[in-house]
């Protein structure tokens, strides 16, 4: 402790050099503190499940050719029952999107009815899932309260004209959102509709297609509907049996043209497993998220070297009076002390600036990007990290330092 | 004298093979991580139509329900209705104009083994073609005419030329869309805007283009349904015509500003028509010109906004760095300018061979930068999003790469330097 005075009295003499390394540190404790806080929302992203079991989970886009409206009722049934005969296939179902595959259909849910005249939000928002019976065992979802539908409850209807006075199974998140006193089971729930859907099941958990952020306020609210919808573009999801997956992935496609082959199965994401369709839904949250870490170590690398070569070379130019404080009884530890408390005195100057810094530039992000507020741990764990960057930087040159000879005191060159 | 600057720049350089090493390495990626995040800004704030992108504007209205509509504080519809798309056509107050739609159309190949594949088309008018300047290497545009009558013809791009009919003289052939025969009138060039404008979602607009390009009304009439549809009650989008969906785009071309002051005058007088007949509720509009429609959409995606802004903390972290070690450098050689300036050297000769050292390390930095950011761009390329095929380096961003490589080393240099030439050459000596 009794060494700061003089350890301020020698950087006063090396201003520009104690100014660079505390704004180099400052500058990377900013951007490494929002890099930091980037890659965990990211990741938390990334990792966000959608209540399916998504293992040995299937995908497959179909549009029929030359055929659309009612007339692909029947060549869907066909399709199907192909399927679900299939060796190797669990359970197969028709559905008009999934999560994690973008495009849905999405609309506002209400406990009462909309009203034309007095327009309100709704309570919620929500997707709409049109599929079958075979929805819950296909996607592997978690029923936790009332019961599947009935296959004579299971319709097909015309995408552009139908009423959703119908049984639904909805989310819990979405039961929860619109009866919170968790009596949700047998209401009704109004789907921009004048006419109420009754509750019949409830789902532990179903996400919607989008991943976006826009979708963030209702990411887990969803109403699966027993219709199916006529028109020549469908989702075909299988369930394949445990360790038919490989194999399924071919013979599905294969099935589907012997059953009909007037239709197109797209060469690209046609047939996608669930893995897939979960790298591709978030391959660009993994890339920045991999971006911001190579650039956190970079960074940190960069600033090391930094200070290793400054302390490196105040070493140098030292050792001359280095040698004179050794000759006056200072021992190694001294010596090594000297420059590490150095470090540790311009390392808290740039931290403080560093934090400051840190805490300006999310809040210009948050007022630019879709972001959060940055969590002040985040701020509190950089700062500590470049400390002890700092000191390990350090480290060598001072060791370097402190086994100078006192008979460098000696020596005028 | 600048030789003998470079020689000693050269010599002290190679003297701190590690350091040198590490002000180079650090420049460059620094330098690389900012070429690579900007080529990509560049690519996505693009000019789709140089040269004429500053004469196309693009009318917005608003056609929406008075309910929740709060005076000044809405904006006017990103697409038109059919009736106010045709009635804005019709009224023709724009030197060139063009309704545009884009769908997706089954392209049936004429050879039986063939299977049937879906292809991007674009249901436009007559001028639209000429407007934007697709240049044709057979036939030609369709005429006012043939949009009128709905007549089954269509343009085809060159791609698609190549897949369907190896690349020969198609025009006067037939081409089957939807199961309806279409008579081919021309084959463009290549024309690829980027991005393409014309598509509302503009995230997914870049790449090869679109494959087919026929009247709006043959289009719908062979049921060519666009893709973005947005109506504001329940509809019956089977009829779009008569539907309250708004699904059509409008380009107008005004060739300088009086034209433009003129157009808006027209399209408010023809929004307080529609409020006066009560079909309209709204009184706010718009005609950005492209450009000015690319912002308003977003074209940009927040991610590469963000990363170009980490890139040039990054920069800037490098280049701290790089005075850091340049100032530690050039304060060891104290006795060295000390010496030199005993015998005769002058202060700005002092500065000079500084400023030369530190424009070596710039250059070597740029080069290897210029390595990084191929590099950056090379794993831009392998992402998913649709413009990353896109994304190269062209000459001008090559010689950009070295103007700022080298600027950052000068900048980065100055203060070493000042301070070197600031040396005084006595107390030098004297410890000597």
């Amino acid at each position: 402790m009794m060494q700061i005075k003089p350890i301020l009295a020698a950087l006063k003499r090396h201003k520009a050099g104690t100014v660079l390394i505390a704004l180099q540190i400052a500058l990377t404790l900013a951007i490494v503190c929002n890099a930091l806080f980037i890659i965990r929302q990211r990741t938390e992203h990334l990792s966000r499940p959608t209540g399916l079991t998504e293992s040995n989970l299937l995908a497959v886009s179909n549009r029929w050719v030359g055929a659309d409206g009612k007339a692909t009722e029947s060549l869907t049934e066909t399709d199907l029952a192909a399927l679900r005969q299939q060796a190797g296939v669990a359970d197969a179902t028709m559905i008009n999107s999934y999560p994690l595959r973008g495009g849905g259909w999405s609309l506002g849910a209400d406990t009462k009815p909309s009203d034309k005249d007095n327009v309100r939000r709704p309570t919620a928002q929500t997707t709409l899932y049109f599929t079958d019976e075979h929805a819950l065992s296909t996607m592997g979802l978690k029923l936790v309260g009332g019961r599947n539908f009935r296959p004579e409850e299971v319709r097909w209807v015309d995408p552009r004209d139908f009423e959703t006075n119908v049984p639904v199974i909805v989310s819990q998140a979405l039961a929860t959102k619109l009866y919170p006193d968790g009596h949700a089971l047998g209401k009704p729930v109004y789907l921009s509709s004048t006419k109420p859907a009754t509750i019949i099941g409830i789902v532990e958990r179903l996400q919607v297609p989008w991943t976006g952020n826009w979708a963030a306020n209702f990411a887990e609210n969803s109403v699966l509907l027993p219709f199916l919808l006529q028109g020549n573009f469908g989702n075909y999801l299988v369930r394949t049996r445990p360790g038919e997956m490989a194999r399924m992935t071919k013979a599905v496609p294969a099935l589907l043209f012997k059953t009909n082959r007037m239709r197109v199965i797209p060469e690209e994401r046609g047939v996608r497993t669930f893995a897939e369709v979960r790298e591709q839904a978030y391959k660009s949250d993994r890339g920045m998220a991999i971006l911001m870490g190579v650039v956190c170590a970079v960074l940190l690398a960069i600033t090391a070297a930094g200070i290793v070569g400054l302390t490196s070379f105040w070493v140098g130019q030292r050792r001359k009076q280095i040698g004179v404080r050794r000759a006056l009884g200072a021992t190694r530890h001294d010596i090594l002390s000297y420059f590490l408390t150095e470090n540790l005195l311009i390392g808290a100057g740039g931290v403080i600036v560093g934090a400051a810094l840190a805490i300006g530039m999310n809040l210009w992000l948050v007022s630019h990007f879709e972001m959060e507020r940055l969590s002040l741990a985040y701020v509190a764990v950089g700062v500590i990290a470049l400390l002890l960057l700092g000191q390990g930087a350090v480290l060598a040159p001072a060791m370097k330092a402190s086994r100078v000879p006192p008979v460098e005191a000696t020596r005028s060159v | 004298m600048f030789g003998y600057y470079l020689q000693l720049a050269l010599r002290s350089l190679g003297r701190n093979r590690v350091l040198t090493t590490l002000m180079v390495l650090a420049l460059a990626l620094g330098i690389g991580a900012c070429i690579t995040t900007l080529a990509v800004l560049r690519l996505l704030s693009g000019d789709p139509l140089p040269g004429r992108s500053a004469q196309l504007y693009y009318p917005q209205i608003d056609p929406y329900p008075k309910d929740g509509y709060v005076p000044g504080e809405s904006k006017p519809q990103e697409n038109l209705t059919w009736v106010d798309a045709n009635e804005l056509f019709a009224a023709h107050r724009a030197q060139r104009q063009a309704l545009v739609a884009l769908g997706s159309a089954k392209i049936q190949p004429r050879d039986a083994g063939g299977r049937p594949f879906f292809g991007d088309a674009v249901m436009t008018t007559a001028e639209f073609l000429p407007m934007v300047g697709a240049p044709f290497r057979y036939g030609g545009a369709w005429s006012a005419a043939d949009d009128a009558a709905g007549a089954r013809v269509v343009v085809i791009a060159g791609f698609l030329n190549q897949k369907l009919f190896g690349g020969a003289n198609s025009v006067g052939r037939t081409l089957r869309l939807n199961g309806h025969d279409f008579r081919v009138v021309g084959v463009l060039d290549r024309f690829s805007p980027q991005p393409r404008f014309y598509a509302i979602n503009l995230g997914r607009s870049y790449g090869d283009g679109d494959g087919v390009f026929l009247p709006l009304r043959a289009g719908r009439a062979v049921k060519l349904d666009p893709y973005s549809v947005s109506c504001w009650e329940a509809a019956d989008i089977e009829h779009l015509e008569t539907a309250p969906c708004m699904w059509l785009g409008l380009w107008v071309e005004l060739p300088d500003a009086a034209a433009v002051a003129n157009y808006k005058r027209f399209l408010d007088g023809y929004v307080r028509e529609q409020i006066a007949r009560g079909r309209f509720h709204r009184t706010d509009t718009a005609l950005p010109d492209l450009m000015q429609w690319l912002r308003d959409e977003n074209v940009v995606p927040d991610d590469a906004r963000l990363q170009a802004g980490l890139a040039f903390g990054f920069l800037l972290i490098c280049v701290t760095n790089t005075i850091g070690l340049l100032l530690a450098k050039c304060l060891r050689r104290s006795r060295e300018i000390g010496v030199r300036r005993a015998l005769g050297a002058t202060r700005g000769a002092i500065f000079g061979q500084f400023m030369v050292e530190a424009a070596i390390v710039g250059l070597a930095g740029g080069l290897l930068g210029l390595v990084f950011a191929e590099l950056g761009l090379w794993g831009i390329r392998h992402q998913p999003a649709e413009y990353a095929e896109l994304a190269r380096l062209d000459l001008s961003m090559f010689v950009f790469t070295f103007i700022v490589a080298l600027l950052s080393a000068l900048v980065a240099g100055l203060l070493p330097a000042w301070r070197a030439c600031a040396v005084a050459p006595a107390p030098q000596l004297k410890s000597a």
